[in-house]
């Protein structure tokens, strides 16, 4: 498709034609990546509204309508940092990462706790959880610390250095407690190391490490009466290996979404959907929303949903490649495997093959803070890629 | 370090580790899908029907038992329904203190206090882990309008609609009727019981044991949706069907005669029992025992109840005398001495024997009742006056021979009827045999062989016979019937709602015997003088009775207790159709206690049979 289009066809940017698109400041808009963005939000709203009918008595479409508002709004971001030069961000990589300090460990102070977790302050309209937001912040200044640091100290002190920069506000974030967001700020850090040329031989020990460490948390330390994970965190992280050891508990959810997603077959089971209509998996709008798909849609639906989020993972890491300079390429490479890690960590969660983590399906599950921070990201994305075709110097395509 | 910001990063590294991370997420996307595959299309249909399971709950409606009739159709037991308090153990708060005040809530509600709801509860898990447990049966309306708006405080609690079994009667015709009961785990395992559930009620005892599966009905089905709290949702009845009653059985028993009979051993104020019954097919017309008891009580009884109905063994009223009781019979044991000797040419019916009023054998002496001598005796005059020298001598010169236990054995004696209620209890005909083992396993009192005296004990009825008026009952029927061993039974037909006879019952005969007609007339002779005729033992009690009868006292003496008295009677004489028994424990003489209620019987049977003829127009 690209190798087909020959850059002579494009408009110059002195045109004297300037269409709509043009003047938004879209026309440079990576289309794949904006309809996979969108086709994934439509479908959200699309299910919430035909799943949670009868969830908010008198109000039967009180998600559909929220959700709504918050794509509208997340699509108006996602244009607007369309128009903005990402490369600014390098600028403020201190003052973002300030923000995103502060505003995490504001919760522990002003915000509203939900069942035992203090994750989001509670605004007029909605509640918002900053950790969210944070993923994108995190990923733009560390992409800049990265950038700035390069030349600056050996190569081991600069991933030390690096790490501790990521694994800062994880650490904040884990203890809200949030595990699943944390895994993915510590994922987000990783992959900006990754792509910002981190010896290979670095990520070796760093992998070593986290092994041992995973080893310590989940057997050592609980057989050597210090449990550091709570328990329920325990329970939910290992009974996905075994399912039916959890019958009432973790493992009940699981089995249940499990279910729920068989029992949709290949066509599904539209409006018959007993499993996620009447209860039976819990959390049905948020983290457990692709068993609702699973199950009304069937494979083809869910299907359907996975290509769009592999579109969307492809898009965002060819972007990587096109980039202007390498702050882009930092930032896409840490937005691009951060959303495949939560997408793949929420949808192996639903078919019964991760733990749990309270990882939210971005752009599927019910949520304004996930809605608007991955519309945010990916507008980040476009702006990347605008970029580079502004700058000219975008003539590598796949 | 390739980096240098103002500028694309380009070159091989930058590739190599895009390329990484593209092959990472196909890996992470291929294993998605094929996971999705896995689950959606390959093993789809068993999550399918894992759902379906999942959002149903399938509740049993009961079938209502079908009714017991007697033989004209009048009800003997029917069905009333009752509301029931019942608690689904699951549904219990699981927090013991919050379960422990619920239960305590319950118990107020039912004036049960917590232990005793803790050992329904208990109980009901014994017999059916899961089920739920009936707390109170019969709840008032009053109640249930409480538990309903309270629901919030009784989780688990539900109202159910219930039959229970209703004796329009009491008492009358307990022991033939039986009791249904819960089944139990051993019940559960026997093939007449497949497929039935914990929870399900069954026949225990009498018609409704042996009848169960005609009584029983198959239960019907709703199956509704809930959610994932066991709440049924909206519209979510997805199957209803209904439960199939069971059918009505028609007993053989005649509602009429039966009251009699009860009521004239109810008079006599002593444990007994009677039996009325066809003498050429089987039916029993009525059978009866005292003590009784109500079955109603048995529904639910307290543990009052339960100790007067199970734990008193000397008066035992759960036991049917009339099948299970065993006892010496005294002198109606007679005919089968007669026939013995007769048949085996011991005698003649006109043989003459010198009643002196006592024999001496050995060392000892064996006396007539109180020492009368009747002078020269033969058969029908032996009979008549009850001579015990006359059958003493017979049973004197059988001693050797088993003819005796051969006769009896023939005639039913000693040996099960084939009664179709499952209460028969055991019985002995005493023999040479019987003796010798009883010494070899050092279970005699005394060890000694087989002896004159007990031959002769045995020709009156006495010594270690252990008989019962069923047993007798047929006897007298072969010797009435001509040699035909009849096949005991109360149950008649069975009948749909409709009143359709879906399934007779008509038992064969056991078997036939040779009896001499000759003899039988000779015998039925003597019996009838002795009823009716002058100085016959009871014609004092039937020489007014305007059918004639022939009949036979018998005054037995059983070890330990007063004498018992017995009436063996066959009406008409001399064609008898009906053949009735009865014995009064402790009651004296055979025409003081037992021939009475006999009378009260045979008035009864003649009494309808008079009134349905002159109804008829003097038909039949």
């Amino acid at each position: 498709m690209y190798a087909t289009r020959t850059r002579n066809a494009r408009p110059e940017p002195f045109a004297v034609h300037v269409g709509i698109g043009e003047r938004l400041g879209l026309a440079n808009m990576d289309w794949p990546l904006t309809i996979a963005a969108i086709a994934l939000i439509a479908f959200s709203v699309f299910t919430l509204g035909e799943a949670t009918q009868n969830d908010i008595p008198g109000d039967p479409n009180y998600f559909l309508e929220r959700q709504a508002i918050y794509a509208a709004l997340g699509i108006v971001g996602m244009v607007l940092l369309t128009r903005i030069d990402y490369s600014r961000f390098r600028e403020l990589r201190v003052g973002i990462y300030t923000f995103l300090c502060a505003s995490i460990s504001l919760v522990f102070v002003f915000g509203f706790a939900a069942r035992g977790s203090r994750r989001a302050f509670e605004l007029p309209f909605f509640s918002f959880q900053p950790s969210e937001l944070g993923k994108l912040l995190l990923v733009l200044a560390l992409a800049g610390f990265v950038i700035d640091g390069a030349r600056r100290g050996s190569a081991v002190q600069r991933t030390v250095r690096y790490l501790c920069l990521g694994l800062a506000p994880a650490a904040l974030v884990f203890l809200q407690p949030d595990l699943g967001t944390s895994l993915v700020y510590v994922v987000a850090t990783l992959a900006v190391m990754y792509f910002g040329g981190v010896p290979w031989m670095h990520f070796a020990v760093i992998g070593g490490v986290l092994a041992t460490l995973v080893a310590v948390v989940l057997v050592v330390a609980p057989a050597a009466g210090v449990p550091l994970l709570k328990g329920y965190q325990e329970e939910r992280l290992t009974s996905f290996l075994n399912p039916h050891e959890h019958e009432g508990g973790a493992g009940y959810q699981q089995n249940q979404s499990k279910v729920a997603i068989g029992s949709g077959e290949i066509t599904g089971r539209g409006d018959k959907a007993t499993q996620t209509r009447l209860d039976f998996v819990p959390e049905r709008h948020t983290d457990f929303i692709f068993a609702v798909i699973g199950e009304r849609y069937g494979f083809m639906g869910a299907a359907f949903v996975l290509s769009l989020y592999a579109l969307l993972f492809w898009r965002a890491l060819r972007i990587t490649t096109l980039s202007k300079n390498a702050y882009g390429t930092l930032v896409a490479g840490g937005i691009a495997v951060a959303l495949l890690f939560q997408t793949f960590v929420n949808v192996g969660m639903n078919l019964g093959i991760m733990p749990i983590t309270g990882i939210p399906l971005p752009l599927m599950s019910y949520g304004g803070s996930s809605v608007l921070a991955t519309f945010l990201a990916v507008g980040v994305l476009q702006s990347i890629n605008v970029q580079a075709h502004l700058s000219q110097r975008g003539r590598f395509a796949w | 370090m390739y980096l240098r910001n103002d500028s694309r990063p380009q070159g091989s590294r930058l590739s190599l580790r895009v390329a990484v991370v593209g092959g990472v997420g196909a890996v992470l996307f291929a294993v998605l899908f094929f996971r999705l595959w896995n689950l959606q299309v390959l093993s789809g249909d068993k999550y399918l029907a894992e759902a379906k399971n999942n959002r149903t709950r399938e509740f049993k409606v009961i079938a209502p038992r079908g009714d017991i009739l007697d033989r004209d159709g009048d009800v003997l037991v029917d069905n009333r329904t009752s509301l029931a308090l019942q608690l689904n153990t699951r549904k219990l708060p699981d927090d013991p203190v919050e379960e422990r005040a619920e239960l305590a809530r319950l118990g107020e509600l039912t004036h049960m206090s917590l232990r005793q709801v803790r050992r329904s509860i208990e109980k009901g898990e014994e017999v059916a882990a899961g089920a739920p447990v009936t707390l109170r049966r019969d709840v008032g309306f009053d109640l249930i309008a409480y538990v309903e708006e309270n629901q919030d405080e009784f989780p688990g609690v539900a109202v159910q609609r219930v039959f229970v079994r209703h004796y329009p009667d009491g008492v009358r015709a307990a022991h033939v009727l039986g009791n249904v009961g819960e089944i139990t785990e051993a019940e559960l395992k026997e093939p007449r019981y497949k497929g039935l559930e914990p929870g399900d009620e069954i026949g225990q005892a009498g018609a409704e044991y042996a009848y169960d599966e005609f009584l029983r009905g198959d239960p019907g089905l709703t199956r509704i949706q809930v959610n994932a709290l066991g709440q049924p949702t909206p519209g979510g009845q997805l199957v209803s069907m209904p439960p199939t009653p069971g059918d009505n059985v028609k007993l053989t028993i005649d509602g009429d005669v039966q009251s009699a009979g009860e009521g004239g051993l109810a008079a006599r104020g002593l444990p007994g029992a009677f039996i009325s019954m066809n003498i050429d097919n089987g039916q029993i017309l009525a059978m009866g025992s005292n003590p009784t008891y109500d079955p109603t009580v048995l529904i639910e009884p307290t543990q009052a109840q339960v100790n007067e109905l199970y734990r008193d063994e000397v008066l035992a009223p759960l036991v049917n005398r009339a099948t299970e009781g065993a006892y010496p019979t005294g002198s109606i044991f007679k005919i089968i001495t007669a026939l013995a000797a007769l048949e085996n040419g011991q005698i003649t019916p006109d043989t003459v024997v010198q009643d002196n009023g006592q024999i001496e054998v050995g060392t000892d002496t064996f006396e007539n009742a109180g020492g009368v001598a009747h002078g020269a005796v033969e058969l029908r005059r032996a009979l008549q006056v009850s001579s015990d020298v006359y059958f003493y001598l017979l049973g004197l010169d059988m001693w050797k021979t088993n003819e005796l236990q051969e006769w009896a054995h023939k005639l039913g004696i000693g040996r099960p009827a084939g009664l179709d209620l499952p209460e028969e209890g055991e019985t002995l005909l005493p023999s040479k045999a019987w003796r010798e083992q009883l010494v070899k396993e050092g279970l005699a009192l005394e060890d000694r062989p087989w002896s004159a005296g007990d031959n002769i004990q045995l020709a009156t009825g006495q010594g270690d016979l252990q008989t019962n008026p069923l047993q007798m009952a047929i006897a007298y029927a072969a010797l009435g019937s001509g040699g035909r061993i009849v096949t005991p039974h109360v149950g008649l037909e069975v009948e749909d709602e409709a009143g359709r006879v879906l399934k007779e019952f008509d038992p064969k005969p056991q078997r036939k015997i040779h009896i001499d007609p000759s003899h039988r007339t000779v015998i039925l002779e003597g019996l009838h003088a002795a009823a009716q005729e002058g100085e016959g033992t009871a014609a004092g009690v039937f020489g007014g009775f305007p059918i004639p009868i022939a009949g036979k006292t018998g005054t037995a003496e059983r070890p330990g207790h007063a004498d018992q008295s017995w009436f063996a009677a066959l009406s008409p004489y001399p064609n008898p159709r009906i053949v009735t028994v009865a014995t009064v424990e402790e009651g004296g003489f055979g025409a003081e206690s037992a021939a009475p209620v006999v009378l009260d019987i045979l008035e009864a049977i003649y009494d309808k049979q008079a009134a349905e003829v002159s109804s008829a127009g003097g038909a039949e």
